[in-house]
């Protein structure tokens, strides 16, 4: 890849904003919060905010919100996230490596669907597996 | 611990952003068989009470998280910086900011790997307490060398706010493109697995 200069990025962005605008879309006003505090680094929360801006590339959704907070304060479940989709219960998923970020995009981003294994908070601790299943 | 140098540094950087930093200047030179860090920040900054305290990792001001007793970026950040004979300071002034600058010797046997540079600099430019960020890349080999600059409101001033995976991406593509260009003068750092550690905390201990 050249090296792209500031200009090339604006045109890539315009080019980008036409298309979004075009597509029916899907992921609206979803939302990701990756836990990336010293216990989410620890446990490789890079990779798994690099696999899901991956994965929503690969979709072609633009407009999932993906943003990074500190600690959740469950530490011996890292990486965990938040997951927040209009119409379904806000999730925190716990262990998440970087097929399970895939997992979370198509199951429950695209397909609307709980990621019942890996859920450790939210909603109700009786629907929820003892240890996320894992 | 860590895995990757990338990954305390990417630690270090939001105590920068926590600290009420309107502007983060942060160095990142590869030169030769030494990486040198420096992050600069004119956020809250430290007593000295303070600065004698945050190297251990039993301390916290406890302001993030009330009942919580370990404070551990800085602690892991020195503990591994030590293993592998580099260095680290620390200066810091109430009301003026806090420079943290640290060095890894690449071709030390317990240098850590580097990690991934461009998710790094992805997450720090994003990060939602990040409000001017200034990231200098530069790698410098035998075969020479090259230095790049990334602003956050120059590149905020492109794509808008980075707050979508759309733009984030853009970004992404944007920084792997500067990051590509520093590939020609990559040279392979043979480990140097005879020398002794030669770190200054070791050193007194001898």
């Amino acid at each position: 890849m050249a090296k792209m200069t500031l200009e090339e990025l604006r045109k890539l962005r315009e080019k980008k904003q036409n298309e979004i605008q075009k597509r029916d879309i899907e992921g609206k006003d979803a939302r990701i919060i990756v836990g990336m505090g010293t216990c989410g680094i620890a446990a490789g929360a890079k990779p798994v905010l690099d696999t899901f801006l991956e994965v929503l590339e690969e979709k072609k959704i633009d407009n999932v919100s993906v943003t990074q907070t500190g600690c959740m304060g469950l530490c011996y479940v890292e990486p965990t996230i938040e997951v927040i989709v209009p119409g379904m219960p806000d999730v925190i998923y716990g262990k998440v490596d970087v097929e399970t970020a895939r997992k979370i995009v198509e199951q429950h981003i695209i397909a609307k669907r709980l990621v019942t294994d890996h859920m450790f908070d939210r909603p109700a601790a009786d629907i929820i597996k003892k240890d996320g299943g894992k | 611990m860590h895995i990757c140098i990338d990954d305390y540094l990417l630690d270090i950087v939001q105590n920068s952003f926590e600290a009420g930093s309107s502007l983060v200047e942060l160095t990142f030179a590869e030169k030769g068989n030494t990486l040198f860090c420096e992050v600069r920040d004119n956020g809250k900054g430290m007593n000295a009470e303070i600065q004698s305290r945050v190297l251990d990792p039993f301390y916290s001001d406890g302001e993030k998280h009330k009942k919580r007793k370990v404070g551990l970026g800085l602690a892991f950040l020195f503990q591994a910086c030590d293993a592998c004979g580099g260095t680290f300071a620390l200066q810091s002034e109430v009301g003026v900011g806090t420079t943290v600058s640290f060095s890894f010797r690449l071709d030390h046997i317990d240098a850590p790997p580097m990690g991934n540079v461009v998710s790094t600099f992805l997450a720090l430019l994003t990060h939602p307490l990040c409000k001017e960020l200034v990231i200098v890349r530069s790698l410098e080999t035998g075969k020479g060398g090259d230095t790049y600059t990334l602003r956050k409101s120059e590149l905020e001033a492109v794509l808008g706010p980075f707050e979508t995976s759309g733009i984030m991406s853009l970004l992404r593509q944007y920084l792997a493109s500067q990051e590509d260009e520093l590939e020609p003068y990559r040279e392979e750092i043979p480990l140097d697995v005879h020398r002794r550690n030669t770190s200054p905390s070791r050193q007194q201990e001898m």
